[in-house]
């Protein structure tokens, strides 16, 4: 192994493992609130197939940048408004929007697919992910509106009682997560692999969920298990040319065996407190109450 | 009391909807044997993959054009090949579908499982071996594509290191491999491959990291049996080379692309549907290649390739047209150094149809 090789390396699995990141952070600050919004997969194929159409049409990185977190905005938005005011189910209203944004995004992008673009560098995005770890950890662990986000994840009832708002709380971290999910579509139809196709996310919003549980709601971690789960992806295909016999479908299935694992162990009530689990995660607030 | 007036409710209003299936379905049912005839087709993608599936859409579309008003088509895009492609393919066969194909090797035993229940629906398995009165298999030969551009690699390679992305470990994708092996190797004796499995048909992002991976390690030129076109876009970015897989990828990456294994869908769907109206449809297996226009390549980038070597291409191409070329002409020798084919012979279709095995020379086993 030289040293350009293993630069090469590198170099693939940051640019493989950066929408995981920025996906899993988005949702790590909506579940940290309380909400579980299943709908990843669905946001991220709708960032991506706006972010492409966007450029195809007007040829220029800001706008369709501005459009992919224009439509992260508008479907967080709905399904913040039916999981808060409307109180459904978060799982099945999380379900929904992925399904919703898999037969909208084909739909949108139908006469889109197979029309070459000039792909943006990934590197402005890769540098932002790391900034906004950073931040995002600085944000939660530091900060007055960090810990109000904190509390209504905890027991929303008493955040009432201190008079912070839930529901506008959660509006806003819902919101921040639909962003950071077409961020990651916009990544991966614009800069990783420049172009649209139906699907194409490939169930990296999936993997993305799991990494949040996997981290246990903590930043720094969620960027090292992402990190983890690239490297390996990465290193199991180079190990492939090098020849090496190995069981590949093992490897696809990692990321959600750690999960499982990890979820186990968050099962047994005494260290889920040291997880740090939000303890109002997935449970309805209503005002009254 | 209110409970069992509640539980009589509930059957009643079971019996009544089961009823109301039971004839639309009658309904749609006697309206096909009225009217025209219906052909429905799985696809493992989506149509606009501009690989796999968007050629067998094409074929679609050509059948409904030289059909017109005969037959009309249906597809169900993006089926999974697991228990709910048994799913997809009944819900085909009961709305009345009278010709179904399945276009991907592991609809195979859902197919066959589907085609018991259904024994006067007609069924077409693409790219499979198991075959009964009413499930016919058909298949192109693209490992005699593999043969054309595995002649251009062994020639055009300066690394000798060749990089090539495979999708699940089936005799197609062996085939391929093996083939474009022998012909590589053969003008170029110290050609090198690395593969990698994605274990997966489709997933750009994956393939492109497959492609990135390869080239880092060596790899001048890209070769895939996946279906998007991320592997051709990743080489052209890295200034290597490139084949496109299953239809013409030229557009999508102009200085890697030196030419592509296209499959030829339509004119044997457009026959089997004629078949299917005429009432002499019968199961058989079908496996054409470039001689019956199933497998055509696509036109060779004169930017990239010498007149020279675009002859010699084309040489192969008629070769295995008129017979004088076979992609597994012998000796050949498997991994273990054991004689498969006998010199002046060749590998027979049985042979060929259940190939699990790397020829020798090259590095690494066939994952089981």
């Amino acid at each position: 192994m030289n040293l350009d090789l293993i630069i090469g390396i590198l170099n693939i699995v940051l640019i493989s493992t950066t929408p995981l990141v920025l996906a899993g952070i988005g949702e790590l600050v909506t579940e940290k609130s309380g909400v579980l919004n299943l709908g990843l997969e669905g946001l991220m194929l709708m960032g991506a197939v706006t972010g492409f159409v966007t450029l195809v049409l007007t040829g220029n990185y800001f706008f369709s940048l501005f459009f992919s977190i224009i439509s992260g905005i508008i479907l967080s938005g709905i399904f913040a408004f039916l999981v808060l005011n409307l109180m459904t189910n978060q799982i099945a209203t999380g379900l929904a929007l992925t399904i919703f944004g898999i037969g909208l995004s084909a739909m949108i992008g139908k006469n889109f697919s197979g029309t070459p673009i000039d792909g943006l560098s990934p590197y402005y995005l890769i540098i932002f992910s790391f900034l906004l770890v950073f931040f995002v950890s600085y944000f939660l662990s530091k900060t007055k509106s960090g810990l109000i986000v904190r509390a209504v994840g905890e027991n929303h009832n008493s955040a009432y009682a201190l008079g912070y708002n839930v529901i506008k709380t959660r509006y806003l971290t819902i919101i921040f997560g639909g962003v950071m999910s077409s961020l990651a579509g916009f990544y991966i139809s614009v800069c990783y692999a420049p172009m649209w196709q139906e699907g194409m996310i490939a169930g990296r919003g999936w993997i993305a969920l799991a990494l949040v549980v996997f981290a246990t709601w903590k930043p720094w971690r969620l960027l090292v298990g992402a990190y983890i789960f690239g490297g390996v992806a990465i290193m199991q295909m180079n190990l492939q040319a090098f020849g090496v016999k190995l069981p590949g479908q093992f490897f696809n299935m990692m990321p959600y065996l750690a999960t499982l694992i990890v979820l186990v162990f968050i099962s047994s009530n005494k260290i889920r407190l040291k997880l740090s689990a939000p303890s109002c995660l997935n449970i309805p607030y209503e005002k009254n109450s | 009391m209110k409970k069992q007036s509640l539980v009589l409710v509930v059957i009643a209003a079971i019996v009544v909807i089961a009823g109301i299936f039971y004839v639309t379905n009658q309904n749609i049912q006697k309206d096909v044997i009225d009217d025209q005839k219906k052909v429905g087709f799985i696809y493992i993608g989506p149509p606009g993959d501009h690989g796999w599936t968007y050629m067998h859409d094409v074929g679609r579309q050509y059948l409904e054009k030289e059909l017109g008003d005969a037959v009309s088509t249906t597809y169900i895009e993006n089926v999974p090949e697991n228990a709910d492609a048994v799913r997809s393919i009944r819900k085909l066969a009961e709305s009345g579908h009278d010709l179904i194909f399945t276009t991907s090797f592991n609809y195979m035993d859902q197919t066959l499982e589907v085609a018991e229940e259904f024994p006067d629906v007609k069924f077409e398995h693409a790219t499979g071996f198991k075959r009964t009165d009413n499930v016919s298999t058909y298949s192109a030969r693209f490992y005699e594509g593999r043969s054309v551009i595995g002649h251009i690699a062994g020639k055009m390679t300066e690394t000798n290191t060749i990089g090539y992305i495979v999708s699940f470990p089936i005799p197609e994708v062996i085939r391929g491999i093996n083939a474009f092996y022998l012909a590589a190797s053969k003008v170029n004796p110290d050609v090198k491959i690395k593969i990698i499995w994605v274990y997966s048909w489709y997933d750009p992002g994956k393939e492109a990291d497959a492609a990135n991976t390869l080239i880092n390690q060596g790899a001048d030129i890209i070769v895939q049996h996946t279906d998007s076109y991320a592997p051709c876009q990743a080489a052209e970015k890295a200034g290597v080379l490139a084949f496109g897989q299953a239809s013409n990828q030229e557009a999508f990456c102009p200085n890697a692309h030196m030419t592509a294994i296209e499959d030829i869908w339509g004119p044997y769907y457009a026959a089997k549907a004629k078949e299917l109206v005429d009432g002499t449809w019968k199961s058989e297996d079908t496996w054409h290649g470039f001689k019956e226009g199933m497998v055509e390549m696509s036109p060779y980038n004169e930017k990239l390739l010498s007149a020279d070597l675009i002859s010699e291409a084309k040489a192969i191409e008629e070769g295995i047209e008129n017979g004088t070329f076979h992609s597994f002409e012998g000796p050949i020798y498997n991994q273990a150094g054991e004689l498969v084919v006998k010199e002046g012979e060749v590998a027979d279709d049985g042979m060929l149809a259940g190939m699990m095995f790397y020829v020798q020379g090259i590095d690494g086993e066939v994952p089981q």
